[in-house]
């Protein structure tokens, strides 16, 4: 709740103008029965005429005033809540943008999601209707309990009484209610992420006729949804008839205490009516207030969840920016990297290599060696569990986000495509001027693109679904090449090119990237077997290390790799 | 059916009449019109009990007087007081306990049917439609329409019943005063009606809008990784604020102008009450009615504005209501997958002979993406596919699998035209291992076991083994029980393959698709694996798109394609002698050899 308070604080001014526009609204609304009873009890009875006239524009006059100031008000309370949801939601997709990977894989995708979109959406409508009924009831409550003190001190202490009691209701179902509206949107995050996996694999749960069994695991997830659902709203339902109750009964006990104290002369039976009726007026607002409440725990169950993700530790911290550091001969090195994933086996252990400018290094090795995490180290999606990475001679935690992440170019094997033209694919939000934009797509063979309707602004569809695996890849490859990288990270980027286009594209990344440090995680010994050094790993080692020749010579898997994949001639 | 690129579901959605969506939307509540009548019927009793307790308090303070109080009395009627207040916190708490049930179910009822339905949808929906967006539809939408529909019609039917019967007690007492509700009661209805017309489309703006803010954080959230590795997080933050202003902006709007309605139904009310004072004062000058008449009309006209005002509050929620309706029937009415024939064959078994036949197809009408295609596989053949990438190998699995219908022509299998035979069946005689590799939140063993339930642990084991998989499995913190979470980068998308590799091994279908099965698998493991493969492609008819030609030149016929045609097809041998498209693309791969060493 701090959160949202916090989120709040900026529009305080407005707020309080709103508030006092809201109070007079309902103040002046208030006046048109004591107006109502003047007009009869005076007026109508005496024949003053023009007095009804006078007092019959006056009440028209109200109306309209606390018609105005509802109108404005309300209208304000929607411009209050905009302004807090909009910061809330712009903060909390900034702190998902640089979540680090181990958090993002901690919270999960589906829950992340949810939290920017339904949790959001519960925290705005707290704000909302807290303003819209938070002044009203207070001030019903508070004048009503004023007026009776006033009118009868002893009974209104009947009433008092019962207070403790409500308080008591209040607290306890919002104990138990804010974690059972955490549970209801942890409901929520499961089905988000059944959602997303039919979405995603809608073509394997046809081939494999699942659709059936799709569809009962989403009934379980969504009757499990609403049981929490229903659980939570009934045990908030329990709120309203309690107060009511406990209230209706303080009612009868005042009007037992009242006919004590009528008998012994201290109070006459009419201002026992008249206490009856603004009893009456507070009932309401405390039921308001209850109704209230049962917004709030939702709301702040909802706010709870958003600020966990605000308030995550910010980690793989970057340097601020600070001293320049000039490049040095070696552009890359590891040295001695050991990681691990889930923290038990390590995924790769004891790397260690050395790149200068503009060169090539080629990893080679078996499925689930480590070859892709040696690149997500490298990026510093992770750190690693011991020894360091250093670029131009500086430790990567030394290093600014800028500094680091300006002119790398890489993709991933599973990277990410927008439904978004082909252009801002390539772009991908970067200042790339056309004629680099031109040459990235001369450069990764993409020259398909400009046979499309549009050429580079062809729209691509959800995930580039609309192109071919082949195609995909080499707009990322586009992607990558187009702002002129110092550092080029390409994992497996060809395996679903033919060996035409592949050869191609290693032909003109040489000749026109040739200035870049390159390194290519690669399946084929092809691929690789130009670099100036190529590591082969096995299980998260390094198993061998140089060119080519070097290689051939000192490396059994990889002669063994040559002669599979090049033929006994090559090896 | 929607074929071409969608921008969402957002913008091509019909504007349907309100009375139109109340209709079908009725379907969900007609299940529930009992407790819905039941629930209206408790209301009206707890109305009845509200207007009772005044009369009761009245009673006991009857008794209180200045002269003598009698206790007795007092007592009798305040324990009457005390039993009613129990009784309609009671009679109020199970009206709410059944409301909630109710909308509940509703709820249930309407999202499981969305997603039923949305299981049927043809391929080209989940390729043109954002994930978030169609979240948005399940989570929120659905949710508006759900919870406003089975509160609101019970509380639009006691208003009804409050409203039709105060307006019988004033009509006892003034039948001329009453002319003051001729001018203001239609003054509401123009004045609501006149709203709703304006307000809907601002919430039908709003759920859109929030519908597009999903979508992108849907695709911005699965794209971090790449956001973070070109540093373009600010960037990407910048187009989330401007759709999250979008969305603010739209809701700000709606809510804003909705909220114009509660003080101006307030304020038509408010104007009845100065009418009925000035009036009624007039009246009584000319001794056309009493006092007590006006006051008692006044309380009544005031019961009477109650659940007016509530009406037009209503009215107001019913528009965002009906707005998310229109979505969620939108979703609803979107064709599915064209619904097999009655008579569709019930497949069991087959040969596995397949035939394709001037089968010519295009994703976009008039935009031909394969053209004549023509070709037989014999039971048990392999049959691979090459050719330069986009040049329609996959399409031809698209419509193998009946993913999509072809334009012309027609595929066969057995020599039975595919479109007649049931899909289910037709999708159990294969089975696939496609590029993208699809795991879901589950242990690794439910992954492997997804197309056969009930497999046990021992084929499981064997599966995985047979794809190479087992040691990497084992090697996990829980091996078999570790659960894989969507993003989980620990895992390769080499062993993603070799996952669904051994999936597809776990089924026994008489044909197998291997579509680029094993591209980011290393060529040894691929080797290693390619026994199990081959045992896995004996005796049934197999397709293979791959483009590294070691692991087709054993096919019993190679099809090259190019841009959409059959441009050779033959052996491997047959096609080397041709000296053509194959034997240049065979050749390429030894070239590369010699430019790079």
């Amino acid at each position: 709740m701090r959160t949202v308070l916090h989120y709040l604080r900026p529009q305080a001014g407005q707020m309080a103008l709103q508030f006092l526009i809201k109070i007079s609204g309902t103040v002046v609304e208030l006046l048109l029965p004591s107006l109502l009873s003047t007009i009869l009890d005076t007026c109508a009875l005496q024949g003053d005429l023009p007095g009804v006239w006078r007092l019959g524009g006056l009440m028209l006059l109200c109306a309209l005033l606390a018609w105005g100031g509802n109108v404005v008000a309300n209208y304000m309370s929607t411009v209050i809540s905009r302004k807090c949801t909009i910061a809330l939601r712009r903060d909390l997709f900034a702190r998902v943008a640089t979540l680090s990977a181990a958090q993002r894989d901690r919270l999960t995708e589906a829950s992340i999601l949810s939290r920017l979109t339904s949790d959001t959406y519960n925290v705005h409508n707290m704000v909302d209707r807290m303003q819209r009924l938070g002044i009203r009831a207070p001030i019903l409550l508070l004048g009503g309990i004023i007026v009776s003190l006033t009118m009868e001190p002893v009974l209104t202490l009947v009433l008092i009484c019962t207070l403790p009691l409500l308080g008591l209701t209040v607290v306890y179902t919002s104990k138990k209610g804010v974690p059972m509206f955490t549970r209801v949107q942890e409901s929520q995050d499961r089905m988000v992420r059944k959602v997303q996996e039919n979405m995603a694999g809608s073509r394997i749960i046809r081939a494999l006729n699942c659709i059936g069994r799709e569809q009962q695991e989403f009934d379980e997830v969504n009757r499990g949804l609403a049981a929490r659902q229903r659980t939570a709203d009934l045990t908030m339902a329990v709120v309203s008839p309690l107060t009511s109750f406990v209230l209706n009964t303080g009612l009868a006990i005042v009007v037992l205490v009242g006919a004590w104290r009528v008998s012994m002369g201290a109070t006459q039976p009419g201002t026992i009516i008249a206490f009856l009726s603004y009893f009456t007026i507070i009932l309401n607002a405390l039921l308001m207030v209850s109704r209230m409440f049962v917004m709030y725990s939702k709301g702040s169950a909802s706010a709870r969840r958003i600020e966990e993700v605000l308030q995550l530790p910010p980690e793989l911290e970057q340097a601020g920016a600070g001293a320049e550091h000039p490049a040095q001969e070696v552009h890359v090195a590891f040295r001695d990297v050991t990681f691990s994933y889930n923290k038990t086996t390590p995924n790769v252990a004891h790397i260690s290599f050395s790149l200068r400018h503009g060169e090539t290094l080629g990893i080679i090795g078996p499925t689930g060696s480590g070859k892709s995490t040696v690149l997500s180290l490298l990026m510093r999606l992770y750190d690693p569990d011991e020894g360091s990475i250093l670029i131009d001679g500086v430790p990567l935690p030394a290093l600014t986000e800028e500094e680091l992440h300006s002119r790398l170019g890489v993709v991933f094997q599973n990277d990410f495509l927008m439904a978004d033209t082909i252009r801002e694919n390539i772009r991908f939000g970067r200042d790339v001027p056309e004629e680099g934009l031109q040459n990235a797509i001369d450069c990764a063979q993409a020259d398909f693109i400009r046979r499309k309707e549009g050429g580079a602004d062809f729209p691509l569809n959800v995930k580039g679904r609309n192109l071919s695996g082949g195609q995909q890849q080499r707009v990322l490859v586009a992607r990558s090449l187009a702002a002129d990288p110092r550092l080029l990270l390409l994992d497996d980027c060809s395996s679903a090119l033919d060996y035409r286009t592949d050869r191609a594209l290693r032909h003109a990344l040489r000749e026109r990237h040739g200035s870049a440090t390159t390194i290519l995680v690669a399946q084929r010994v092809s691929a690789v077997m130009a670099a100036d050094l190529i590591l082969v790993m096995d299980g998260g080692r390094i198993i061998g290390s140089g060119t080519h020749e070097e290689l051939k010579q000192t490396c059994p898997m990889y002669r063994e790799l040559c002669l599979l994949q090049l033929g006994g001639d090559a090896a | 059916m929607n074929r071409g690129k969608g921008p969402g579901m957002a913008t091509d959605r019909p504007k349907a009449r309100s009375g139109q969506v109340l209709r079908r939307l009725g379907r969900y509540l007609m299940p529930h019109r009992w407790t819905l009548i039941f629930a209206s019927l408790l209301s009206v009793l707890g109305n009845v009990l509200a207007l009772l307790s005044p009369r009761l308090s009245g009673a006991a303070i009857d008794a209180i007087r200045p002269e003598g109080v009698d206790y007795p009395v007092v007592l009798y009627y305040v324990g009457w007081m005390i039993l009613l207040a129990l009784l309609s916190s009671a009679l109020s708490w199970v009206l709410s306990a059944l409301m909630i049930r109710l909308s509940r179910s509703v709820v249930t009822r309407m999202r499981t049917e969305l997603f039923n339905h949305l299981t049927r949808l043809p391929i080209a929906f989940f390729d043109t439609h954002q994930t978030g967006d169609v979240i948005s539809i399940l989570s929120y939408d659905v949710d508006t329409v759900g919870a406003s529909l089975s509160t609101d019609i019970t509380q639009i039917l006691t208003s009804l019943i409050t409203v039709v019967g105060s307006f019988a007690m004033m009509l006892t007492i003034s039948p001329r005063l009453i002319l003051v509700f001729v001018v203001t009661i239609p003054l509401s209805i123009l004045f609501t009606r006149f709203r709703s017309r304006l307000v809907r489309p601002l919430y039908r703006r709003r759920s859109k809008e929030l519908g597009l803010l999903n979508g992108f954080a849907e695709e911005a959230v699965s794209g971090l990784k790449t956001i973070r590795a070109y540093h373009q997080e600010e960037e990407f933050c910048h187009r989330f604020r401007e759709r999250n202003e979008a969305a603010s902006n739209a809701t700000q709007k709606a809510d804003g102008a909705a909220c114009v309605n509660g003080p101006t139904v307030n304020l038509i009310n408010n104007l009845s009450l100065v009418m009925v004072s000035v009036f009624g004062s007039l009246m009584f000058m000319a001794g056309d009615i009493t006092l007590g008449g006006v006051s008692s009309f006044v309380l009544y006209s005031r019961k009477f504005s109650g659940p007016i005002n509530e009406f037009a509050n209503l009215l107001a929620e019913l528009q965002s209501a009906l707005a998310a309706a229109e979505r969620v029937l939108h979703l609803c009415d979107l064709e599915t997958e064209k619904a097999d024939a009655p008579d569709a064959i019930d497949m069991t078994g087959c040969r596995g002979e397949v035939r394709f036949r001037d089968v010519s197809f295009g994703y976009l009408p008039g935009k031909t993406i394969v053209h004549h295609i023509d070709f037989t596989a014999q039971p048990g053949q392999t049959i691979a596919i090459v050719g330069e990438t986009g040049c329609g190998k996959t399409t031809l699995i698209n419509l193998l699998m009946r993913f999509y219908d072809v334009d012309e022509g027609a595929v066969e299998l057995d020599g039975i035209d595919i479109r007649t035979i049931r899909r289910d069946r037709l999708r159990s005689q294969f089975s696939m291992v496609l590029q993208d590799t699809w795991l879901f939140d589950g242990t690794i063993a439910e992954n492997i076991a997804y197309g056969l339930r009930g497999a046990t642990r021992d084929e499981i084991i064997a599966a995985a083994k047979a794809a190479r998989i087992h040691d990497m499995i084992l090697s996990m913190p829980e091996g078999y029980d570790t659960r894989v979470t969507g993003s989980g980068d620990s895992i390769s998308k080499g062993q993603k393959q070799l996952l669904t590799i051994a999936r597809a091994m776990l089924l026994d279908a008489r044909m197998l698709i291997l579509d680029e099965a094993t591209s980011n698998v290393d060529t040894q493991t691929e080797r290693l694996i390619q026994a199990a493969m081959l045992e896995l492609m004996r005796g049934r008819t197999c397709f293979v798109i791959a483009h590294r030609l070691s692991t087709i030149a054993g096919a019993d016929r190679i099809l090259v394609m190019d841009r959409g045609r059959i441009v050779e097809q033959g052996t491997h041998a047959e096609l080397l002698r041709q000296n053509g498209v194959y034997a240049a693309l065979y050749h390429a791969q030894f070239d590369s050899v010699e430019k790079a060493g």
